[in-house]
C-alpha cells in the first residue's frame, strides 16, 4: 500500500454497491477509464434494456391494432397513425366462450397444483430435515436425482396409467385432476430439495424445545416449520404458479378440450397465424399479464428461488 | 410455542439439551442422543406418503415403463430390440432433430451463459442496474408460448411487419444498400441513349468524357418500388472539368404528353441509383444518383467512357434474412431462447460476482493487472463454480425444450428437436409409442450426466 493509493479519492457512486463496504481505493487513471467505460456501458446496457422490451412491446401494440391494420405494416405505426389503437380484438376474445372457459381452466389447474405441490413438499421436507428414519439420505438422494427427469420419460405411460382410472362419469386421462396430479409430481422433486434446504437451517433449538414441551410432530410443523419457511415457500409458491401457468406441453397431452388451460387453446388456434393475429396477440397477452403481475409483486421471492434451485 | 433460548431450558431436559449446542446439521446426529425425542419412524413415513405416492406412480414407475416399452414395437406386442434407438438415427426428419439438438446443446447454454456474464459485468458499472435487471429478466416469467408467438411477430419475414427484419433493414440502406427497381429498364428500340445487357445490366450507347452529362431514362418502374424520397427529376447539373454529370429518371409522364428522353414537369428522378464509368470492362469511377435522379462524378480521367448501372439496381431492394426458412430458423428459435433466459444467467452470475472479495481484486489491481487481467485471472476463476452450474442447468433446460421450437416452428422438421420429436412420434400423428419411448429414453440418459452432477454437489455441501 503506497501514499499515493491512500492519496486517492475513494470511489464515487458510479462504484458497483457492494463496494461500499471496503471503500475501494483507485488510482486516478483506473477512475479516468472506469468513468468512459461507463458511460460506454450505460449506453450499450440502454440498448441493450431496447432490445429486451421492444419484443413484448410490440405484441402488446400488436394486439390493440385491427387485423387489417396488423397486415398493412408493422405495429410501430402506430407512432404516426395513433387512431388505430383499438380494443375490438379483446372485446371479441372476451366474447368468446371458450377463451373464457380456458382462461378459467388455467387458473383450476394451476391454483389447486400450487397449494398441493407447497403442502405435500413441506411435509415432506420436514421429514427429511428433521425427522430420523432408516434410509433417509438414501431417499433424499433419490429426490435429488429426479429433478431433472424430463416430462417426456413420462408422457406416455402416465397417459396408459390414466386411461385406465375411471368410475362413474369420471376419467382421469383428459380431466383438470390429471393435469393437476401430474403438474405436483413433477414439481415435488424441486420442492422438496428447495424446502428441505431451507427446513434444516431453521435454529436446532427451536425444535427441540417445542419438542420438549410435548408439541406433536403435526403441531411442530403446522406451528414453527411452516410459518418460519415463509419465504422459502413463496419462491417455491411463486415459481410452481408461473411453471404450472405457462405450461403448454403437459396440457397438450392430459388435457380434454373442456379441461385445457389457455396455452392450449391458443396454440389450437395458430394453424392460421396471420389470420388469427387478432386473436393471438390478444389471448397471448391476458395470458403472460398475471404472471407478469405475480413477477413484479413477488419479484424477491422468484429471485431467491431462481439462487436457491438453479438446476431444474 | 415459544422460543427457548439455551440458558432457560429446564434442567429436566438437559439430556437432550445438550446436543442442541452443536451445529444444526440434522444429517450428522450422534442417534443415541436423540432417542427421546425424535418421532418413531412411521410417523416420518406418513409426511412422507403422499409425496411418496405420486413421485412413485407419477415419476418412477414411468420411467421403468417407458425403459421396457422402448424395446417393443410401435403396437406393443413385439420386441423390437435396439430397433427404437437405432431408428432415431434413421430418417430424414429424425436425423434433423438430431443435428438441431446437437446445435442447441452446443451453442445455447453458452451463448446465454456468455451473455450473461457480460451483462452482468456490466451492470455493475451503472445505477440502474436493478431496473436493467428486472427488464432483462422478466421473459423468465412469461411462457414458451407467448414468447413463441412474441417472436413469430419480431421474425415476420416483410420488414414492413417484422421488427427484426425491418432493423436490418434499416441498418443496410444506412451503410449505402442501394435501391431496387425490379423490372425497370430502358425504352427498346435502336436510337436510345440505354441498351439493357443480357447479365441484367444497362449501358450507354453512346459515350461520355469529362466535361460532359449524360441523359439516362428508365421506363417500366411499378409504382410500389418508387422511394417516397424520389422528388421531381432535374436536368444534369452542369460538368465542371474532370467531371461526369447526369441525371437518371422515370421517364413516363403522367397522361402523356411530355419529351421522350429529357426530364419533364411531371417526372420523377430515381434516387439511389449506382452509375459507374467503364473503360473497357474497368471501372474508373462511381457516383449515386440523389432524390432528384441526378449525379455528378468526379475526379474523371480524360478520356471516353461507356456508362454502366449495374444490375444491383434492377432487382428487388434488400428485404432482410429469412428467418424462418430452412438454414436460419434454429439460429432464430435460439435467439429467442437466450431472450428468455439470459436474465436467469445474469442473475446467479451477477450473485457470484458479489460474492467474489473485493480483495482479491483490489490486490490484483494494486500488482499493477490492467482490468481485463483482473477479469480473466481473478473473477473467473472465482466464478467457475457458479458458470458450471448455470452451464448444467441450462444444458439440462435445452434438452427438453419444446414449446419454443413448436410455437416458433410451426411444425416444420427443419426446427425439430429430440424433445418435440418424441411428442409427434408418440402424440402429434406418429403413433408410435415404442419409438416415442426411446427418444423419451434417450432424452432421460442425456441428462444423466447431470443428475450425478446435481447428487456430487449434494454430498459435498453435507460434508
Amino acid at each position: 500500500m503506497s501514499t499515493e493509493q491512500t492519496a486517492a479519492a475513494p470511489a464515487d457512486g458510479a462504484a458497483p454497491a457492494n463496494g461500499a463496504a471496503g471503500a475501494p481505493r483507485r488510482s486516478v487513471a483506473t477512475r479516468v477509464i472506469g468513468r468512459i467505460g461507463g458511460g460506454v456501458a450505460q449506453a450499450l446496457l440502454a440498448l441493450i434494456a431496447l432490445v429486451w422490451l421492444v419484443p413484448t412491446f410490440g405484441l402488446l401494440i400488436a394486439s390493440l391494432r385491427s387485423n387489417a391494420d396488423n397486415s398493412a405494416g408493422g405495429w410501430w405505426q402506430v407512432f404516426t397513425k395513433p387512431s388505430q389503437i383499438t380494443f375490438d380484438s379483446y372485446a371479441a376474445l372476451l366474447d368468446k366462450p371458450d377463451f373464457v372457459d380456458s382462461f378459467w381452466n388455467t387458473a383450476l389447474i394451476t391454483v389447486p397444483s400450487t397449494i398441493l405441490v407447497v403442502v405435500i413438499a413441506s411435509l415432506a421436507a420436514y421429514a427429511f430435515a428433521w425427522m430420523e428414519f432408516p434410509g433417509r439420505d438414501w431417499l433424499f438422494l433419490l429426490v435429488v436425482a429426479l429433478l431433472v427427469v424430463p416430462v417426456q420419460v413420462a408422457l406416455l405411460p402416465v397417459s396408459t396409467l390414466y386411461g385406465k382410472i375411471k368410475f362413474g362419469g369420471f376419467h382421469m386421462y383428459g380431466s383438470i385432476t390429471g393435469v393437476v396430479l401430474f403438474h405436483v409430481a413433477f414439481g415435488l422433486p424441486f420442492a422438496i430439495f428447495l424446502l428441505r434446504n431451507f427446513f434444516a437451517a431453521i435454529p436446532r433449538d427451536l425444535l427441540e424445545a417445542a419438542r420438549m414441551d410435548g408439541g406433536s410432530e403435526w403441531t411442530i410443523f403446522r406451528r414453527v416449520i411452516f410459518p418460519l419457511g415463509g419465504p422459502a415457500i413463496a419462491s417455491l409458491g411463486i415459481f410452481q404458479f408461473l411453471w404450472v401457468w405457462n405450461d403448454l406441453l403437459v396440457a397438450m397431452v392430459f388435457a380434454d378440450p373442456g379441461a385445457q388451460p389457455m396455452t392450449k387453446w391458443l396454440q389450437s388456434q395458430m394453424r392460421q397465424f396471420t389470420g388469427n393475429i387478432d386473436i393471438l396477440a390478444p389471448g397471448a397477452f391476458l395470458s403472460l399479464i398475471i404472471p407478469l403481475v405475480v413477477f413484479f409483486a413477488f419479484q424477491r421471492y422468484f429471485v431467491q428461488g431462481v439462487l436457491a434451485g438453479s438446476v431444474k | 410455542m415459544k422460543k427457548a433460548p439455551q440458558d432457560q431450558v429446564p434442567p429436566a431436559a438437559t439430556a437432550g439439551g445438550a446436543a442442541a449446542v452443536g451445529p444444526a446439521r440434522p444429517g450428522r446426529r450422534p442417534r443415541r442422543e436423540r432417542d427421546g425425542l425424535n418421532p418413531p419412524s412411521w410417523l416420518a413415513i406418513g409426511f412422507l406418503l403422499p409425496a411418496l405416492l405420486l413421485l412413485g406412480f407419477l415419476v418412477l414407475y414411468p420411467i421403468v415403463y417407458s425403459v421396457i416399452r422402448s424395446f417393443f414395437d410401435a403396437s406393443g406386442d413385439h420386441f423390437a430390440g435396439l430397433d427404437n434407438y437405432t431408428g432415431v438415427f434413421q430418417g430424414h426428419e429424425n436425423l434433423l432433430a438430431v443435428r438441431n439438438t446437437a446445435i442447441w446443446v452446443v451453442v445455447a447454454p453458452s451463448v446465454v451463459t456468455i451473455i450473461g456474464l457480460l451483462f452482468a459485468v456490466l451492470t455493475e458499472r451503472i445505477r440502474w442496474s436493478t431496473v436493467f435487471k428486472m427488464v432483462v429478466f422478466m421473459p423468465m416469467a412469461i411462457s414458451f408460448l407467448a414468447s413463441g408467438i412474441i417472436f413469430r411477430l419480431v421474425y415476420e419475414q416483410d420488414p414492413d411487419k417484422g421488427v427484426a427484419n425491418a432493423a436490418l433493414v434499416a441498418v443496410h440502406d444506412m451503410f449505402g444498400g442501394g435501391a431496387g427497381y425490379p423490372g425497370a429498364g430502358p425504352r427498346s428500340g435502336a436510337d436510345q441513349p440505354l441498351r439493357a445487357q443480357a447479365d441484367g445490366a444497362v449501358l450507354t450507347t453512346g459515350s461520355f468524357g469529362p466535361g460532359q452529362s449524360a441523359l439516362l431514362p428508365l421506363l417500366k418502374i411499378k409504382p410500389e418500388y418508387l422511394p417516397k424520397k424520389a422528388v421531381p427529376a432535374a436536368r444534369p447539373p452542369a460538368a465542371a472539368p474532370g467531371q461526369v454529370t447526369g441525371a437518371v429518371w422515370f421517364d413516363f409522364t403522367k397522361g402523356g404528353g411530355g419529351t421522350p428522353g429529357a426530364p419533364n414537369a411531371g417526372e420523377v428522378g430515381l434516387p439511389g441509383i449506382t452509375v459507374q464509368a467503364l473503360r473497357g470492362t474497368k471501372v474508373v469511377a462511381t457516383a449515386t444518383t440523389k432524390d432528384d435522379g441526378t449525379f455528378v462524378m468526379k475526379k474523371v480521367p480524360a478520356g471516353s467512357y461507356t456508362l454502366r448501372l449495374p444490375k444491383d439496381s434492377f432487382t428487388a431492394s434488400y428485404g432482410g434474412a429469412e428467418w424462418l426458412g430452412s438454414t436460419l430458423i434454429t439460429p432464430a428459435i435460439i435467439g429467442a431462447y437466450l431472450w428468455v433466459w439470459a436474465g436467469f444467467a445474469m442473475v446467479l452470475i451477477a450473485a457470484g460476482l458479489a460474492a467474489i472479495p473485493r480483495d482479491a481484486l483490489e490486490a490484483a489491481r494494486v500488482d499493477g493487472a490492467t482490468e481485463w487481467q483482473v477479469f480473466r485471472r481473478v473473477t473467473i476463476p472465482l466464478l467457475a463454480p457458479v458458470l458450471v452450474v448455470v452451464l448444467v442447468t441450462l444444458t439440462i433446460n435445452v434438452l427438453k425444450v419444446f414449446d419454443l421450437v413448436f410455437i416458433i416452428g410451426g411444425g416444420d422438421p427443419n426446427a425439430s428437436v429430440l424433445a418435440l420429436q418424441m411428442w409427434t412420434e408418440a402424440f402429434g400423428g406418429g403413433d408410435n409409442e415404442g419409438a416415442g419411448s426411446a427418444i423419451a429414453v434417450l432424452l432421460f440418459l442425456l441428462v444423466m450426466p447431470a443428475m450425478l452432477f446435481n447428487i456430487r454437489r449434494l454430498r459435498q455441501e453435507r460434508k
